[in-house]
């Protein structure tokens, strides 16, 4: 009997990425997003020359946009702990998101790996569950932000605090969503892999880490907000440079237009960072339509 | 000759925390199926179909019996006694190819020979076009195919089905079943199938395995002696629809009775 008749159409046509309509909705969605932040800065500038908000304390975006070469000499080149402003321009404010950045990615990866890494020891072997389940109980609802002391403490003023809170911020969540996930992984895969002679690591390594990788990312996406909160809460104690630090002198000197300026930053680098993951996450993990995984949130 | 698969007097109790709510699936199971035979297995739902399989397949242990495949003990699971399920079960993230080399490349079969091996097969369930796709892209019953591919490569002795078109429309399962005898006569293999439908085990069996409802008890085996193909609409059908229906509403009333009274 020939096969080929059978059912040749697709269940769903490969979809067409990039295309007209594609085109034409991200349009879309980036006029919305122009409108919906012009509206903000309108208000902002609207109660501005009203006088409802002073200058001094509330400038209005034109304003904290408007001196942006005096602006940025509070940037420094430097990854100098405690340097002040002395070089300036748009290289140092790059260096100071770039370093920041470097310590949200470094992070981000440890505490995923490291996550994924004890989510998995706890579920597959008991003692690890008997001995390291309760405390990751106990110790994943303190907020990051109360290990700030402990990772001062521990490791004193540079990278590594900042570096250890973002860390922490991701560590617990992946731990927790490791475990749940391995159970939801459907059962056939396990099956399959079993009846083609598969060893337990290689079940681990090829069906159930590429089944569970979808949800872990988005586990990652949501914890990204805080790991972006506590990095600058720990540059602007514990490390003294990067964007946090920023903020801190900005805050020391009563400067509010380096305060929204950074602030403006801060959004802007956020924004990007998670662009960044849902494109990653769109090529690496294909499999889960973005639907489903909500990469078109 | 010796029996591709033995079963000898199999009993299975799925134990659960309370003693109270253990269930008996099986219960004095004892049937032999023949190397090159089909056998379809036919009764209730929960009448413990797909847990026979499951033993078989060594992914589960009876609790009572015997369990000979090859006249040896069946103890770990092996790529020798293949299991389709009713969905398909391809890995989503794996392309069709890598999904039919999945078993092939964990027994380490080399790249130049593992490639060869899965184009050659999946020109023989006619999906030598669809290498590079995705499951997602493909049909339901494309999917299915390639999941049989995945288990052919590993060219089992026993080929096991649980429902495997169950979730597909009737024109594609027709044709699936036409797809099926071919690999099974091209194999050589044993096919034991797992299904609700009178048509499918009369189409196809050779002999068909009626059980009761739970615990499952082996009601009759019915042997089809008509050659193939089985046009669907042979007369001579007709009086072993009857049979199986006849045979069949007894045990699927006191399947219902016992799931009312909350026995499940
Ligand atoms: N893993 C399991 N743990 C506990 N009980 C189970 C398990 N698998 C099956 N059972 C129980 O064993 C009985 C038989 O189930 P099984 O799936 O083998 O029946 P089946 O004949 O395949 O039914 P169906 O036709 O609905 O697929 C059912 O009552 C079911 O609840
Ligand atoms: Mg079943």
């Amino acid at each position: 009997m020939s096969t080929d008749a059978i059912d040749a159409t697709p269940s769903r046509p490969p979809e067409d990425r990039g295309g007209h309509g594609a085109g034409l909705a991200s349009l879309r969605q980036f006029a919305w997003g122009v409108i919906s932040v012009s509206l903000f800065a309108g208000f902002w500038e609207f109660s501005w020359a009203m006088g409802w908000a002073n200058p001094l304390l509330l400038p209005p975006p034109h304003l904290f946009l408007a001196d942006i070469p005096q602006t940025l000499k509070y940037f420094d080149t430097s990854n100098r702990i405690g340097s002040s402003a002395s070089g300036g321009g748009v290289m140092a404010l790059l260096k100071t998101v770039g370093w920041t950045t470097m310590r949200v990615v470094l992070g981000l990866i440890l505490g995923f790996i490291a996550g994924v890494g004890v989510g998995a020891l706890i579920r597959y072997f008991a003692p690890a569950r008997n001995l390291v389940l309760p405390l990751v109980t106990l110790l994943a609802p303190i907020s990051p932000v109360a290990w700030l002391p402990v990772s001062i403490f521990l490791f004193g003023i540079g990278d590594v605090p900042a570096i250890f809170l973002v860390f922490i911020a991701i560590f617990f969540a992946i731990v927790l969503s490791t475990i749940g996930q391995i159970d939801g992984v459907p059962i056939n895969y396990i099956h399959v892999a079993r009846i083609m002679g598969a060893s337990r690591f290689q079940t681990f390594w090829r069906v159930v880490l590429p089944a569970i990788l979808p949800s872990l990312f988005m586990t990652l996406r949501l914890n990204l907000f805080a790991a972006w909160m506590v990095v600058l809460i720990a540059e602007a104690i514990g490390v003294g440079s990067g964007l946090g630090q920023i903020v801190a002198v900005a805050r020391a000197t009563f400067n509010a237009k380096l305060v929204f300026f950074t602030m403006a930053i801060i959004g802007l680098v956020g924004f990007l960072f998670d662009a960044a993951l849902r494109e990653i996450q769109r090529r690496m993990l294909w499999w889960i339509s973005s639907s489903k995984t909500g990469a078109s949130l | 000759m010796t029996p591709a698969v033995s079963c000898r007097a199999i009993g299975k109790i799925w134990r659960s925390e309370r003693s109270s709510a253990d269930v008996e699936a099986l219960r004095g199971i004892t049937f032999d199926v023949a190397p090159g035979e089909f056998v379809v297995l036919l009764g209730p739902s929960g009448c413990g179909k797909s847990s026979l399989l499951y033993m078989i397949a060594g992914l589960e242990q009876p609790t009572e019996g015997t369990l000979l495949a090859h006249g040896l003990p069946i103890g770990a699971p092996s790529a020798d006694r293949g299991l389709i399920f009713q969905e398909a079960s391809l890995f989503p993230w794996l392309t069709i190819a890598e999904n039919v080399g999945f078993g092939l490349s964990v027994a380490g079969v080399g790249g130049e020979e593992r490639r060869a091996r899965v184009a050659e097969i999946l020109r023989s369930v006619g999906l030598a076009d669809m290498l590079d796709k995705k499951p997602d892209e493909l049909s339901g019953g494309m999917r299915q195919r390639a999941a049989m591919a995945r288990a052919l490569a590993m060219r089992p002795s026993i080929l096991m089905m649980d429902e495997p078109f169950a979730a597909l429309d009737v024109q594609t399962r027709a044709k699936m079943q036409g797809f099926l005898l071919d690999v099974w006569q091209q194999s050589g293999a044993s096919v034991l199938l797992v299904t609700h439908s009178i048509d499918e085990a009369i189409a196809l069996a050779d002999r068909v395995v009626v059980f009761t409802a739970r615990p499952g008890k082996i009601k009759t085996i019915v042997p089809i002696d008509l050659p193939r193909p089985r046009p669907p609409r042979d007369p001579r059908h007709h009086a072993l629809r009857d049979l199986f229906t006849d045979l069949l509403a007894a045990e699927v009333d006191n399947a219902f009775a016992q799931q009312e009274s909350g026995a499940s």
